[in-house]
């Protein structure tokens, strides 16, 4: 088992899966169905392996395991990848939700089904590719080669804005992300690799890190995003179809949130430490500035990517506390985030294909209709809140745990983002479903599917069981945290004794 | 006979021009011709990998290891070029059996251009491409646009010529030697007579690789030119005359790098720059490949500006990816027909993916390769490019060429946008020419799978690099 390269077989296999896809003829009887039924058979494979790893996964070394290091450009640039505990939990986020996409656009999507599974097979190799690459460039690969098929899919099947919305989604992510090449290159330069494991044990030059802190800053905070780089959000949320928008919350912010934790935090702590005072400003801003657009909102896709923001914002408001509470929220935040926001982006997408309408105007009183829907719909609109019991709750309160311990005003702000964030979202509950059904075309809308509700009761499950039972997640994130708190701090300490030994002579 | 050996393909090609070019005369099979050009140029690609380094004609053309990774890449940029123009001469128009002979005239030139090391060799190497590229331009002399191209690029080229001769004079003045190995050793730094000449020739071949401010005649002659004519411009002649640039400043003027190195600076930040903004509003898309083959050899003079090993390299690689770009994408554009006419505009590739979307993909793919879009190969290019910038402290020159990247890729991306998200308007009934096949297919998968295993190309690189240093 362990010679097996278990996670070069993750990233890979849906590559293979494309292959399979690419040699179907979706012309021919039944071809269609073909498609979509080898397309989630791999990508439901993959998650199994993906548990299988899980499973084999050894929570009390914080190491990386599963390393694979083979030769790829140069001695200092490698193929090198392994895991951690606060990669492996968005690896298994990644394997969980794409089977639900594939499920998810069974009817949605009217045209080119091919072309669309295939863009998100490749999608998922290079998302998995992203939180497992232990070498800056081939992380950069994969995070970057990631724009090609959310460009296509936004492009090609989202809504009617949908060119001005993929090309703001593209040109605002790769701007923000080539400044972090040039870091790369010029890490490279200065140390003459680029592998990470060693990079963290790496001290780097002080005043180099400050720049490589920055350049870096630029790629994650359009990625994640941070006010006031957050504006390509929404439009990609609203034009994308619907399971394009679940991988868009679910997963492509999430490596963002990934990076801060591994480069941001590992790379530069010291930089890290002097910069945290701003990204706890653009986060206290992000959350309540996010909220009370999200108040106003019409359309109910936009609603979600505005919460999505201020949700990103208590992730980042998490790990630059530097606590372990802090760190450990922001990562159940991600994982909660993860699963609730791409709920609520079906649960849209759902009434959508009904009615093919976003506006919340147009809806009301669809508890009469769909009482299913309806009781899903509200365990994820309480996740969202953060209704303790959900897991929306845990990550929140631990970050709100650590910010407290830092600073009592950051503390404050950020805790009214959460009634702001009750606010809107119950405000949308009560338009959709409650009230009468008096809107003519809800006269015989449906209640969920078979598909669906095998799409969304996991989802719930999720949310519901995390809330009370938080401890399997706490006890893999927990060693990983541990040990890059103590890195950091080694690293922040030994700064600050330098710089007041230099100030008493 | 050791005498000819270091320029055996220079007179396999010569010998074989000439006796085509006689057998045009009798024979009518144009076929034929193409054929035996075809296989001329395959066998000086032999030629080039079995020859013993060394030197011609009292070291006045040398044969290194540069020279050798840039003749190959010149002699397949010329091959592509011949098998792209068998595809569509009857189409377009210019079945004429002087073009595979005028691309092999063309081809010694710059072959000469690789080995030059002598001022003269430079300008005799120069002039033998030029005025073959001045008559290729208005092939089709029937067609008013080629004539104008041809005419166009004749006098802009024969200024840049003179301008080029004028500098060269000057570095012959104050040096008193043609030799660049025996100019390295009298160059001064202070020398005001030798910067004089060395602005005026780096002017002059600023012109001929079209870098800014000297490209204004690229676009026009890549529209005018006959679609086969415009890819050649855009590969062979390109390399050599970067070829060119490079062993003259960093062989002969080494010591006085600092000098021209602001030139070449600015030469690319301009080049990077404009053509990131000026291919925005392009429509025709040959328009927008010189566009984008400026801005490409903007990137290409950041590693001629570092002037180091790293640098020199970077744009071996460069170029290599480059031209493997090019002839997929030209492959390409040929292949845009509709009952035997040929389209050239970017309107005209709307909703292509309805019908051809295996071919949607392979444009696509080139289009993400060009805006430099990992893991795609023209990343690698880049990458490495900016390795060398910030391995040489041009951090300035780095920051400048990565955000007009940026701006590239928006005019990349709008073509993908034509493709896949307009309302489709024609049913192109190319893709079936089967010499198009053997370019289109290979240069998509050498793109593609490039970052599975990009070791032969770098260690090819820093091979010929090796070279200077």
């Amino acid at each position: 088992m362990s010679d097996l390269p278990i996670l070069s077989i993750i990233i890979f296999l849906p590559l293979l899966g494309v292959l399979l896809l690419s040699i179907i003829n979706s012309k021919s009887s039944g071809g269609e169905r073909n498609l979509k039924q080898t397309a989630l058979w791999v990508s439901t494979l993959n998650f199994v392996i993906s548990i299988v790893m899980l499973i084999n996964f050894d929570q009390s070394n914080v190491d990386f395991q599963f390393v694979e290091n083979y030769f790829w450009i140069n001695s200092g640039i490698s193929y090198h990848i392994g895991i951690d505990g606060i990669s492996i939990l968005l690896i298994i986020l990644t394997t969980f939700l794409m089977p639900i996409c594939i499920l998810a656009s069974y009817e949605s999507i009217k045209h080119s089904i091919k072309e669309y599974l295939i863009a998100f097979l490749i999608l998922e190799t290079l998302m998995i590719g992203v939180f497992c690459s232990l070498d800056l460039v081939l992380f950069y690969l994969f995070f970057e080669g990631g724009l090609i098929p959310m460009f296509l899919i936004i492009g090609i099947w989202g809504g009617d804005r949908r060119v001005y919305s993929t090309f703001k989604f593209f040109l605002f992510t790769l701007a923000g992300s080539v400044f972090m090449l040039l870091a790369i290159i010029a890490i490279y330069m200065d140390t003459g690799t680029t592998d990470i494991v060693y990079l963290l044990d790496y001290d780097l030059d002080h005043s180099l890190q400050y720049i490589f802190w920055l350049a870096f800053f630029a790629s994650f905070a359009v990625k994640i995003p941070m006010w006031p780089v957050h504006t390509w959000l929404p439009d990609a949320h609203v034009e994308a179809p619907t399971a394009g928008s679940v991988i868009l919350a679910g997963v492509l912010l999430k490596m963002a949130g990934y990076g801060f934790i591994r480069f941001s935090l590992g790379l530069f702590p010291v930089a890290s430490d002097y910069f945290a005072p701003l990204i706890f400003t653009l986060s206290i801003i992000a959350i309540i500035y996010a909220s009370l657009i999200a108040l106003v909102q019409k359309d109910m896709k936009k609603l979600i990517a505005y919460s999505s923001v201020a949700h990103m914002g208590f992730v980042t408001l998490g790990i630059f506390t530097f606590t372990i509470q802090g760190i450990e929220g922001a990562m159940i935040q991600m994982i909660s985030h993860g699963i609730v926001s791409a709920a609520l982006f079906l649960c849209v997408g759902i009434v959508y294909d009904r009615i093919h309408t976003r506006e919340i105007d147009r809806y009301g009183g669809l508890v009469n209709r769909m009482p299913v829907y309806a009781f899903v719909f509200m365990i994820f609109i309480m996740g969202s809140i953060g209704l303790p019991g959900t897991s929306g709750f845990i990550g929140e309160f631990l970050v709100l745990l650590a910010v407290f311990s830092v600073n009592t005003y950051f503390a404050v702000f950020a805790t009214t983002g959460v009634v702001l964030a009750a606010t809107y979202s119950l405000w949308l509950y009560r338009k959709v479903v409650f009230g009468s059904l008096v809107k003519e075309d809800l006269q015989d809308i449906l209640d969920l599917s078979k598909r669906e509700i095998i799409i969304l009761f996991p989802l719930a499950f999720l949310t519901i069981f995390f809330g009370f039972y938080p401890q399997p997640l706490i006890d893999i994130i927990e060693p990983a945290t541990i040990n890059l708190i103590s890195n950091i701090s080694n690293d922040i300490n030994l700064t600050e004794s330098i710089t007041q030994i230099e100030s008493e002579h | 006979m050791n005498i000819f050996l270091p320029i055996l393909p220079e007179i396999s090609i010569f010998i074989s021009a000439i006796f085509l070019l006689l057998l045009g005369l009798f024979i009518k099979n144009i076929k034929l011709i193409i054929n035996l050009a075809v296989v001329t140029l395959i066998l000086a690609i032999f030629f080039v990998i079995y020859q013993p380094i060394g030197t011609a004609f009292n070291n006045s053309l040398v044969n290194d290891e540069f020279s050798k990774v840039i003749k190959i890449l010149i002699l397949l940029g010329s091959l592509a070029s011949i098998i792209m123009y068998h595809s569509s001469r009857k189409d377009l128009n210019i079945d004429l059996y002087e073009f595979p002979i005028l691309i092999l005239l063309a081809t010694i030139g710059m072959l000469v251009m690789a080995s030059a090391n002598d001022l003269i060799a430079i300008f005799i190497g120069l002039e033998l491409q030029s005025l073959t590229l001045y008559v290729l331009a208005s092939l089709n002399r029937n067609h008013l646009a080629s004539s104008e191209a041809g005419l166009k690029y004749f006098l802009l080229g024969a200024l840049s010529s003179g301008l080029l001769l004028f500098g060269l004079s000057y570095i012959y003045g104050f040096t008193g030697n043609t030799n660049l190995n025996l100019i390295s050793t009298t160059v001064a730094p202070g020398n005001i007579g030798l910067i004089i000449g060395i602005v005026f020739v780096t002017s002059g071949l600023a012109f001929k690789v079209s870098a800014v401010p000297f490209h204004m005649w690229t676009p026009d002659v890549y529209e005018g030119a006959p679609t086969p004519v415009t890819a050649f411009f855009a590969m062979a002649p390109k390399v050599a005359a970067i070829a060119v640039a490079v062993r003259f400043l960093i062989v002969g003027f080494s010591d006085v790098a600092f000098e021209w190195q602001q030139i070449i600076i600015f030469l690319s930040i301009a080049s990077m720059v404009f053509a990131a903004f000026a291919a925005i509003a392009q429509t025709n898309i040959k328009r927008l490949m010189a566009y984008s083959s400026i801005g490409h050899v903007g990137y290409a003079l950041i590693g001629l500006a570092c002037g180091t090993e790293q640098g020199i390299s970077s744009i071996v690689i460069y170029l290599s990816i480059y031209l493997v770009m090019n002839i997929g994408v030209f492959s390409f554009i040929l292949s845009m027909k509709y009952k035997g006419e040929h389209y050239e505009n970017i309107s005209d590739l709307s909703g292509l993916y309805k019908n051809h979307p295996y071919y949607s993909v392979i444009i696509t793919v080139f289009m993400f390769s060009l805006a430099g879009i990992p893991p795609l190969a023209g990343f690698f290019g880049k990458f490495y490019i900016f390795i060398a910038a910030i391995e040489s402290n041009l951090m300035l020159l780095a920051i400048i060429g990565i955000l007009a990247s940026v701006v590239g890729a928006f005019y990349y991306l709008r073509i993908i946008k034509v493709i896949y998200f307009d309302e489709e308007k024609h049913s192109f009934d190319g893709f079936n020419h089967k010499s198009l096949h053997l370019l289109i297919h290979p240069s998509a998968f050498l793109i593609i799978l490039f970052c599975l295993y990009p070791l032969p190309l770098i260690n090819i690189a820093n091979y010929a690099a090796n070279a200077f240093y």
